[in-house]
């Protein structure tokens, strides 16, 4: 799967049952989730991590973006579990609880003798950190950059509205910090920035609300729980018509701007300058990766 | 490999298959099967769960299978899952190596 994939929805799917983990391959989620750690008890993590395995080498979805969540770093599943999720041969492994670079490289060291064991290329297996505490946060810029392997980090509101003493809320004023924590980390490494579950399934209205805060800020996709929060979240991260002929049309100027040579290009009264130009890229960039067709202007 | 104990896998829930592995002390391997699909998909029910135990080299087991329209991957992690409860076993993934590698 490549880099590029859209990560615009990541579904959770519990790696304790066939029949979910079966449904979630017809969503429309960009991005399949197996649980090992919340969904699954801990006298069934040895039947999930078969379940898993069995069913990413067996029946991978196809055009999925697929990860592993494994169980957290401390626990005493996680070396059984990074040995069977390595081995199913997921896109990423995404990691809880991650509050330190050095337990990121921890990991990473684990993974890369799996993989020599397994015949896998190094470093195909790539990392989606979750922070989820203040801990975390406060180290999240070295920990996006503590490997290569990480491509993206999710904020995980439950755990870090509880370590942080504070209520959650629908506004979510209480996560506000630590979402933009973890968005400058992202931002800062070049990695993709995961916003954190909505919780209310029933709460459409209030979906849409977080999800304008989300995109406004900068966010490149979000984590759901259930798939009636898929279409709506897919929707929220894709380009609209409006905002892809605009950006159209600032690469029009510009290419224009270039074979004449004119120092200053102007779209709609408004000088283009270089973030106009970084914007419009991203805009085209998502459009294109959600199947719209944008042009040439990528190129 | 020798069953110490009975042990359960899986689960009645549907797409899932709930399995029983019991010792049966040198009188081979008994599979009694309930499945909705056993007309038509018994035998590689069978199949699967006989080449499970093959792979652990389990020569004698008593196998109650109930199947609730379970895939093949269901079955076999469900059979891995039992038989690794039943002999009390830590499970050796670098055996999936060998297997990729086939």
């Amino acid at each position: 799967m490549s880099n590029n994939h859209l990560k615009r929805t990541s579904l959770y799917v519990g790696g304790s049952s066939p029949s979910k983990m079966l449904d979630a391959r017809f969503y429309h989620e960009d991005c399949i989730v197996y649980d090992l750690e919340d969904a699954v008890a801990a006298t069934d993590k040895d039947a999930a991590r078969f379940l898993i395995y069995q069913a990413v080498r067996c029946h991978r979805p196809p055009n999925k973006y697929v990860l592993i969540r494994v169980n957290g770093i401390y626990s005493d599943f996680i070396a059984e579990d990074l040995q069977a999720a390595v081995r199913a041969r997921p896109d990423a492994i995404r990691l809880p609880k991650v509050e330190r670079a050095c337990e990121v490289q921890q990991i990473d060291a684990a993974i890369t003798a799996i993989e020599a064991a397994a015949g896998i290329p190094l470093g195909q297996t790539e990392l989606w950190c979750n922070i989820e505490s203040p801990l975390g946060a406060t180290n999240a810029k070295e920990i996006a950059t503590a490997s290569p392997r990480v491509v993206a980090m999710a904020l995980g509101a439950e755990d870090y509205t509880a370590s942080m003493g504070a209520q959650r809320s629908k506004a979510g004023w209480e996560i506000f910090y630590g979402r933009m924590q973890v968005l400058e980390a992202c931002r800062l490494a070049g990695i993709s920035a995961q916003d954190a579950v909505f919780s209310d399934i029933n709460d459409a209205e209030g979906l849409q609300e977080d999800l304008k805060m989300t995109r406004g800020l900068g966010f490149d996709g979000k984590t759901v729980v259930h798939p009636r929060q898929i279409d709506l979240v897919n929707a929220a991260f894709t380009p609209t018509t409006k905002e892809i002929r605009n950006a159209m049309k600032v690469m029009e100027a510009l290419q224009e701007g270039a074979r004449n040579n004119t120092g200053v290009v102007v779209v709609d009264g408004s000088m283009v300058d270089k973030p106009m130009e970084i914007r419009a890229k991203t805009i085209l960039a998502q459009a294109k990766a959600a199947g719209i067709e944008t042009g040439e202007w990528l190129k | 490999m020798k069953i110490i104990k009975a042990a359960v896998a899986g689960t009645l829930e549907s797409s899932d298959i709930r399995i029983m592995l019991c010792p049966r002390e040198e009188h081979g391997i008994e599979i009694e099967l309930d499945s909705v699909v056993k007309a038509q998909f018994g035998p590689a029910i069978e199949h699967t769960v006989k080449q499970a135990l093959a792979e652990f080299d389990i020569q004698d087991a008593f196998v109650q299978l109930q199947d609730k329209g379970a895939l093949d991957c269901v079955i076999k992690a469900r059979m891995q899952c039992a038989i690794c409860r039943a002999c009390e076993i830590t499970y050796d993934w670098t055996k999936e190596d060998a297997q990729n590698e086939q």
